[in-house]
C-alpha cells in the first residue's frame, strides 16, 4: 500500500501529549515539514521553553535544548553567536515570551540576533491550569480572573508584534493564526520566510501565531477555532508588521 | 624563566580566560568588577571571540548555557547581587550537566550592600546557590597569578565533571597590581575534542537533547543520585589547598582569598614572636579540603577561621575536623578587611598570651 500522508521526518515518532484541539500540533507539523523542505533539520538547534511546549524537546527531530522560563532568546543568542553556522529557533508561549521573558525578547530583537522566534499566543497559561496570561484579552475569563480580565486591576494585554515594531532592530515580524486551513497555509509561508531570512543571515524574525487552547478556554475545539476568527484576531490584528527585505527593495 | 608582567588582578583574570580558550563572554556591568568586561570587550574583539553586554544577569547566564551547549568555553563575571540573579540559570545548567565558568567578585551584602571586598557569598558559592541538589566547583584565588591560572583549571574541572565552576574572588584581588607569569601556551579552542553531548546539528547521528527535567516517576531521583556520585568523586579527588607552616603549628588559621593573604602576614608576625602559627588556605572551597583539616586536627588544638563575613566557612571547618579541636572566628562582614596585626592579636589572646 502506498503511503500518501504521514508524519514529516522533521518530527519524532513520539506521541504528542497536547490536549485535543490544541494548536501546538499544527505549528509543530509546519516546522517539521519545513525542516525537510528547506533541508535544515541536520543543522538545527531548537529551544524548548517552560510551558505546555516544554515537551517540544521530545517532538522536534533535531538537536534540542530545554531552558529556563523566559530565557529562550538569551540561550538562542549564546548558541547563535558561538556557532553562527547552526540554524537556531526558539519555540515559546505567551507566558514565557511576553511575561517572564519580555526583557530577553525585546533585547534580542533590538540586537537583531540572527535566529527565529516562534511565538504561540493562546491568551492563557495552559500548563499551569488556565491562569491569566500577559495576552489574555480584556474581559476574558481565566482561573485568576474568574469574572473576566479587569483592565483596571489587571491592566491591558501585551501586543508583542506592535511592541517590537517600535524597535529599529528586528528584521521580520508577522502575526498569523491557525484557525482555518487558509490561515495555516499563511502561517507556514511566514515561518518559511523567517527561516529563509535566518539562512541568509538577515537577523531577528518573530512569527506570532494565534493558537487554540480549548482546555484553558473551557470550550470544545470547534468553538475555540471560531473564537480566534471572531474575537481574538480582532484584538490581535493579523498581518506583516515588519519586513526589512521589502523596505530595502 | 617566563617573563612576568605587572598587571591588575582583573586584567590577569581576563588574560587567563582568553588563554584558557574561552571564546564567549556575556555580562552585565556591576561594581567592583567592571574592569573585567571592559578589558574583555577589547580582548575578545582582538581575537575574534564574542563579547556580549547583556540586558541583565539572567540573560548573561543563559547565553552561557547556550554557548556551552554547542561546545564553546563561555564565562561571565559579576558581583554579589548579579550572582544572585544568576542562580536560576546556574541551577538549570547544573541540572543539565553543562560546564560554564562564573566569576563572582564578591562585595558587601546583603541587598545592595556596598562595593567593598567581602567573602559573604561563601554559602551561596559552596552550597549550590540555587534550587535543587547540586554544587558548583568553586575556586578561591588569592593573587593575580592565580586569577590568571584558575580560569583554565576551572574550565578543565567543569568539563571533566560536566558541572558549572565558579571563581570566588573580591574587589581587592581584582584591583591589586602584581607580577603575572603567562606560564602556559594559550589554548586554541579548535583543538579541544568534540564531546558526545554537544549540540552541533544531528547530521549523521541521532539527535541530542540537553535538558534539566524528567517527569517520569523515579527517573529524576535516579538522575540526582548519579549526579551525587559525581559530587562524591569530586570531593574525593579534587580537594586543593596550600599549607603554610602547618607541620609544627600550635594554632592554624583557615582562610581563603584576601583573608589568606592577610593571614600570611599574621603567621609571619606570630612566628617572629615565637608563636607557632600556621595557615591552611583552601584553594577549592567546594570541594572543601576536609581531608587535610581532619588530619591536622589529630594534632592541632586550635583553629582560627578568618573570613570577611559573620562566619560562614567556619561551619565547614567544624564539620571537617568533626569538632575535635577548638574553632574560633575572626569575622569582618560588610566590606571590612582584617589586618595582620588584628589577626595576630586574636592568635595571641586565643593561646592565652593576653588580657
Amino acid at each position: 500500500m502506498k503511503m500518501t500522508f504521514g508524519r514529516p521526518k522533521g518530527l519524532t515518532d513520539i506521541l504528542q501529549r497536547y490536549c485535543p484541539g490544541c494548536g501546538h500540533g499544527i505549528v509543530h507539523r509546519i516546522i517539521g515539514e519545513l525542516f525537510i523542505e528547506m533541508n535544515i533539520r541536520e543543522k538545527a538547534v531548537g529551544i524548548a521553553p517552560v510551558g505546555c511546549s516544554v515537551f517540544a524537546d521530545e517532538y522536534f527531530n533535531c538537536d534540542m535544548i530545554q531552558v529556563p522560563h523566559g530565557r529562550a532568546t538569551a540561550v538562542a543568542t549564546g548558541i547563535k553567536r558561538a556557532r553562527p553556522d547552526l540554524f537556531v529557533f526558539s519555540y515559546q508561549g505567551d507566558g514565557d515570551l511576553a511575561a517572564i521573558g519580555t526583557a530577553e525578547t525585546i533585547h534580542s530583537a533590538a540586537r537583531n540576533e540572527n535566529f527565529t522566534v516562534i511565538f504561540i499566543n493562546n491568551a492563557i497559561y495552559g500548563m499551569t491550569g488556565g491562569q491569566l496570561a500577559p495576552t489574555t484579552l480584556p474581559g476574558m475569563r481565566s482561573t485568576t480572573s474568574v469574572k473576566g480580565r479587569d483592565i483596571v486591576k489587571q491592566g491591558y494585554p501585551l501586543k508583542i508584534c506592535e511592541l517590537l515594531n517600535a524597535l529599529d532592530g528586528p528584521y521580520y515580524l508577522e502575526r498569523c493564526a491557525i484557525d482555518t486551513p487558509k490561515n495555516i497555509i499563511k502561517t507556514k509561508k511566514a515561518i518559511k520566510t523567517a527561516f529563509q531570512y535566518q539562512l541568509e543571515n538577515r537577523g531577528f524574525s518573530l512569527i506570532e501565531i494565534l493558537s487554540m487552547c480549548p482546555t484553558g478556554w473551557g470550550v470544545t475545539p470547534v468553538p475555540a477555532k471560531k473564537w480566534i476568527g471572531e474575537v481574538m484576531s480582532k484584538y490581535y490584528l493579523l498581518g506583516e508588521f515588519r519586513n526589512r527585505m521589502k523596505e530595502t527593495k | 624563566m617566563v617573563e612576568k608582567v605587572l598587571m591588575y588582578g582583573n586584567h590577569a583574570l581576563v588574560e587567563g580566560v582568553i588563554y584558557a580558550g574561552c571564546r564567549l563572554f556575556a555580562g552585565y556591568p556591576i561594581t567592583p568588577q567592571n574592569e573585567i568586561p571592559e578589558y574583555m570587550s577589547i580582548r575578545m574583539n582582538e581575537i575574534g571571540g564574542v563579547f556580549l553586554q547583556t540586558e541583565s544577569e539572567l540573560a548573561a547566564i543563559n547565553m552561557l548555557f547556550g554557548a556551552a551547549s554547542v561546545g564553546t568555553r563561555a564565562m561571565t563575571s559579576s558581583s554579589s547581587p548579579g550572582i544572585s540573579l544568576m542562580q536560576e540559570g546556574l541551577s538549570y545548567i547544573a541540572g543539565a550537566d553543562v560546564p560554564v565558568l562564573v566569576t563572582n567578585i564578591v562585595r558587601g551584602g546583603p541587598g545592595l550592600g556596598n562595593i567593598a571586598p567581602a567573602q559573604s557569598d561563601y554559602y551561596q558559592a559552596t552550597k549550590g546557590g540555587g534550587h535543587g541538589d547540586y554544587f558548583t566547583i568553586t575556586l578561591a584565588p588569592e593573587s593575580a597569578q592565580e586569577l590568571f591560572e584558575f580560569p583554565r583549571l576551572a574550565f578543565e574541572l567543569a568539563e571533566k565533571y560536566r558541572n558549572p565552576a565558579v571563581i570566588l574572588a573580591d574587589g581587592l584581588l581584582g584591583q591589586m597590581m602584581e607580577p603575572v607569569a603567562f606560564n602556559y601556551e594559550p589554548i586554541d579552542p579548535k583543538t579541544l575534542p568534540e564531546q558526545d553531548w554537544w549540540l552541533t546539528g544531528c547530521k549523521g547521528r541521532e539527535r541530542r537533547v540537553i535538558r534539566s527535567y524528567d517527569l517520569r516517576p523515579g527517573k529524576l531521583e535516579d538522575w540526582n543520585w548519579r549526579r551525587y556520585e559525581k559530587y562524591q568523586k569530586i570531593l574525593k579527588e579534587e580537594q586543593r589547598f596550600e599549607a603554610i607552616d602547618c607541620n609544627d603549628a600550635d594554632i592554624i588559621i583557615v582562610a581563603y582569598g584576601t583573608s589568606a593573604r592577610v593571614s600570611r602576614a599574621a603567621v609571619r608576625i606570630a612566628r617572629e614572636k615565637g608563636i607557632k602559627a600556621g595557615l591552611l588556605r583552601p584553594i577549592t572551597v567546594w570541594p572543601f579540603p576536609n581531608n587535610i583539616l581532619f588530619e591536622l586536627s589529630k594534632r592541632v588544638e586550635h583553629f582560627l577561621v578568618v573570613e570577611m563575613s559573620c562566619g560562614q566557612m567556619i561551619d565547614d571547618v567544624r564539620l571537617a575536623i568533626e569538632c575535635r579541636s577548638k574553632v574560633y572566628l575572626l569575622g569582618r562582614p560588610g566590606g571590612g578587611i582584617p589586618t595582620a596585626q588584628e589577626i595576630f592579636e586574636k592568635i595571641r589572646v586565643t593561646l592565652g598570651g593576653g588580657k
